[in-house]
């Protein structure tokens, strides 16, 4: 199969993804993002996962400058981890996500400071259209959690040799099903089960459903009016009008 | 109230309230924007009919994408010409002031905010990029914020944030001739890691920090985020009030100085104040820093030794050994004498002018070597009109540099601004990693902006204090 296949492949998988778990109503939101919209709950997810080993996998390297010239986030699966997946002729290298196995994996298992780096979106953008629905690591930048969480990603944790032991079953075993429980802070693999941490606010809103937090924070308009008027460096013609 | 800092005051007065998931909804105070991150959120806005809240307090600008050589309408590169046309439409519409290229304002954002005196001290400014934390050296709590943020901020004028634990970094001591405001952040990036600074807020003080100007807090601040710390800070003084008083908003607008003054001094972090970990740095130890792998933190004195990869931390191992291939460096030797191919003199981290000026002082006189190609991209529009004036773009164009127009250009080779095939750059930009400068072979050394112009002249990395006599800080 050609790139050009597997990118199209890809793509499509991204668009139309089909995620093991997620009920149909969170791809909805991710989508069209509607203001009436309830935020589903991102309580349990489950797939098979896909190891990306290494640490300080910066965000350049999950998707490079030069594939955020666009004015929207479509179709930016198939750059995700690009310049890994590909060399300078584009034929494919030697990296999960261009392996048989894990195309239809959705979470990732990762090390250490996973997206380090810049703030783009792009980078969570580009896993969760090649159909990543959750990621668990070592540890994760702030920005990049930050960022996933807004797009109801959870990015759980755990020590160096539990990931370590993650990533070698996945790889032995890459169909079978990984399930993280977001509100017990639990992963559940291999007929076992193994503690996992949860930031406490990431948590609550994806166990909650408030991880959309435009309609949250908008509903306190006039308590923001009120804060605006009392700093000092604010005009007053800055403030609008009570609504 | 006593024993509080700068970062406790700042966000208390910002806190709207409590969020449901236990976040703190925070008043924004200065949104600034750009024409890579910013259209999703624009689009995401008209997905759901909401308009922008503040629009006086959001402020735009291109750096990433715009062309900084040829920048005749539409521009050559179709995704640059649509990026801007978007902005355009979108600034337009909301009515959100705009420093493009025709106002002769236009520059990174880190650069443009404060020459104007939009970033004040006390306030609370967020932009979709990482180096927002720049302008924490002001002792605004500034940090970058993802696209949905973005929506969230032009929704709401807020945004929902996690309070985090603070760390002071006192830097003692006085810097050596060549060592500057860079190497003491690429030495703190060394020191406490990449990751060390997550969950952390950095407040940076001590004598060599009260003795820089603001460009070099400016630089230190920037990079906090390549050390994990999402904002970093300075508290405001004197030097700060200066620099304020001259810009455009406190000369149009000279009441409103002595109005926001007390402010400013109020939210200043008490000599009481408790901080979650405090790290010391001696100054005087420094010298010129350079990075000899692919990480921010993979720096090392210019005449010290590579680092073996089995003496780091076990974590950090693999990640080393990989970067000496990518390098291809040997531990045990210097980085001097490393050959590079092409010098950057630009960024949001090092292109203002006292950092062309210094750089300027080295070449002045001298020629960029055969093998090398030189640019400089002023950080912003004054800063390449102020440089002209003063003669530094005859200075860098006689000795070899190329001249260009404002913008992030080859940082993060964006624009047509990139390195080709395993071109090694000497850069005074803020992030080494791989394909950061366009060319996934290409392999970037950080340093000082007098560095590069050493680097530049010798056609390898050269310890600067070997060169000429040089200026200090």
């Amino acid at each position: 199969m050609s790139h050009e296949d597997e990118h199209r492949e890809a793509s499509e998988r991204a668009s139309g993804r089909t995620p093991a778990s997620i009920d149909a109503e969170v791809r909805e939101i991710r989508t069209d993002g509607g203001d009436d919209v309830e935020i589903p709950e991102v309580d349990h997810v489950s797939g098979s996962g896909v190891p990306i080993r290494g640490n300080d996998i910066d965000t350049d390297q999950i998707i490079p400058a030069r594939f955020m010239k666009v004015v929207t986030f479509d179709g930016l699966g198939e750059f995700a981890f690009f310049d890994l997946r590909f060399d300078e002729n584009d034929d494919p290298k030697d990296h999960p996500f261009n392996e048989e196995q894990y195309q239809d994996s959705s979470v990732m298992v990762v090390n250490s400071n996973f997206g380090c780096g810049s703030s783009r979106e792009h980078a969570p953008q580009a896993l969760m259209r090649w159909g990543i629905d959750a990621i668990i690591g070592e540890s994760f930048a702030e920005i990049f959690a930050g960022n996933c969480l807004a797009l109801g990603i959870p990015t759980v944790t755990a020590d160096s040799e539990t990931i370590q032991e993650l990533q070698d079953w996945v790889e032995a075993n890459p169909d079978e099903e990984i399930e993280i429980d977001v509100d017990a802070e639990t992963v559940t693999y291999d007929g076992k089960t193994i503690d996992v941490t949860v930031d406490d606010a990431q948590r609550k809103a994806l166990v909650e459903g408030v991880w959309d937090t435009t309609a949250l924070m908008k509903s306190n308009a006039g308590e923001v009016t009120k804060l605006a008027e009392e700093l000092p460096y604010v005009p007053e013609e800055a403030i609008p009008e009570a609504e | 109230m006593s024993e509080r800092t700068l970062y406790d005051k700042v966000w208390d007065r910002h806190k709207v309230t409590t969020l449901p998931t236990g976040q703190d909804q925070l008043f924004v105070g200065l949104h600034l924007i750009h024409e890579v991150t910013s259209p999703q959120a624009f689009g995401m806005l008209r997905e759901r009919d909401l308009e922008v809240a503040y629009p006086d307090l959001t402020h735009a600008t291109v750096d990433h994408i715009v062309p900084t050589a040829n920048r005749d309408r539409p521009y050559e590169n179709d995704a640059a010409e649509t990026m801007m046309a978007e902005l355009e439409e979108n600034v337009r519409e909301a009515g959100i002031d705009f420093s493009d290229p025709s106002t002769g304002d236009q520059g990174i954002v880190h650069v443009i905010g404060p020459e104007q005196g939009l970033t004040q001290p006390g306030k609370t400014i967020v932009c979709g990029d990482s180096h927002t934390s720049t302008h924490g050296a002001f002792g605004a709590l500034a940090f970058g914020i993802g696209t949905s943020q973005i929506r969230d901020v032009l929704a709401t004028g807020t945004v929902a944030m996690e309070k985090q634990q603070v760390r002071k970094i006192e830097v003692d001591g006085e810097l050596g001739d060549g060592v500057e405001a860079k190497d003491i952040i690429l030495e703190i990036i060394r020191r406490l890691g990449t990751e060390g600074g997550v969950g952390y807020v950095y407040e940076y003080a001590g004598e060599a920090i009260e003795n820089l100007g603001m460009e070099g807090r400016m630089s230190i601040c920037n990079m906090s985020i390549e050390g994990g710390a999402r904002a970093g800070y300075v508290n405001p003084d004197e030097t700060t009030y200066e620099w304020l008083e001259a810009t455009d908003y406190f000369q149009d607008n000279p009441e409103k100085f002595d109005e926001l003054k007390p402010y400013w001094e109020s939210i200043t972090s008490d000599d009481d104040a408790e901080y979650d970990d405090v790290v010391t740095i001696d100054a005087s130890e420094l010298e010129p820093v350079v990075t000899w792998g692919t990480t921010p933190g993979q720096g090392v004195g210019v005449t010290d030794p590579i680092p073996e990869p089995e003496a780091l931390p076990e974590d950090k191992q693999d990640t080393a050994r990989r970067a000496q291939e990518h390098m291809r460096v040997e531990p045990g030797e210097t980085m001097e004498g490393y050959e590079i191919d092409v010098a950057f003199l630009g960024s949001c981290t090092n292109a203002r002018l006292p950092d062309l000026r210094r750089a300027a002082n080295i070449i002045e006189g001298r020629e960029v070597h055969d093998d090398v190609r030189a640019m400089v991209v002023p950080g912003s529009q004054r800063v390449q009109e102020a440089a002209e004036e003063e003669g530094l773009k005859d200075t860098f164009e006689e000795a070899g540099f190329e001249w260009r127009n404002a913008g992030c250009s080859m940082c993060l080779g964006m624009n047509e601004d990139q390195l080709e095939g395993d071109e090694a750059c000497a850069s005074s930009s803020n992030r080494n990693f791989i394909g950061r400068q366009g060319s996934k072979d290409g392999r970037t050394v950080l340093m000082n902006p007098q560095m590069v112009a050493a680097a530049a002249l010798n056609g390898e990395v050269t310890d600067v204090r070997e060169l000429k006599e040089v200026t200090t800080v």
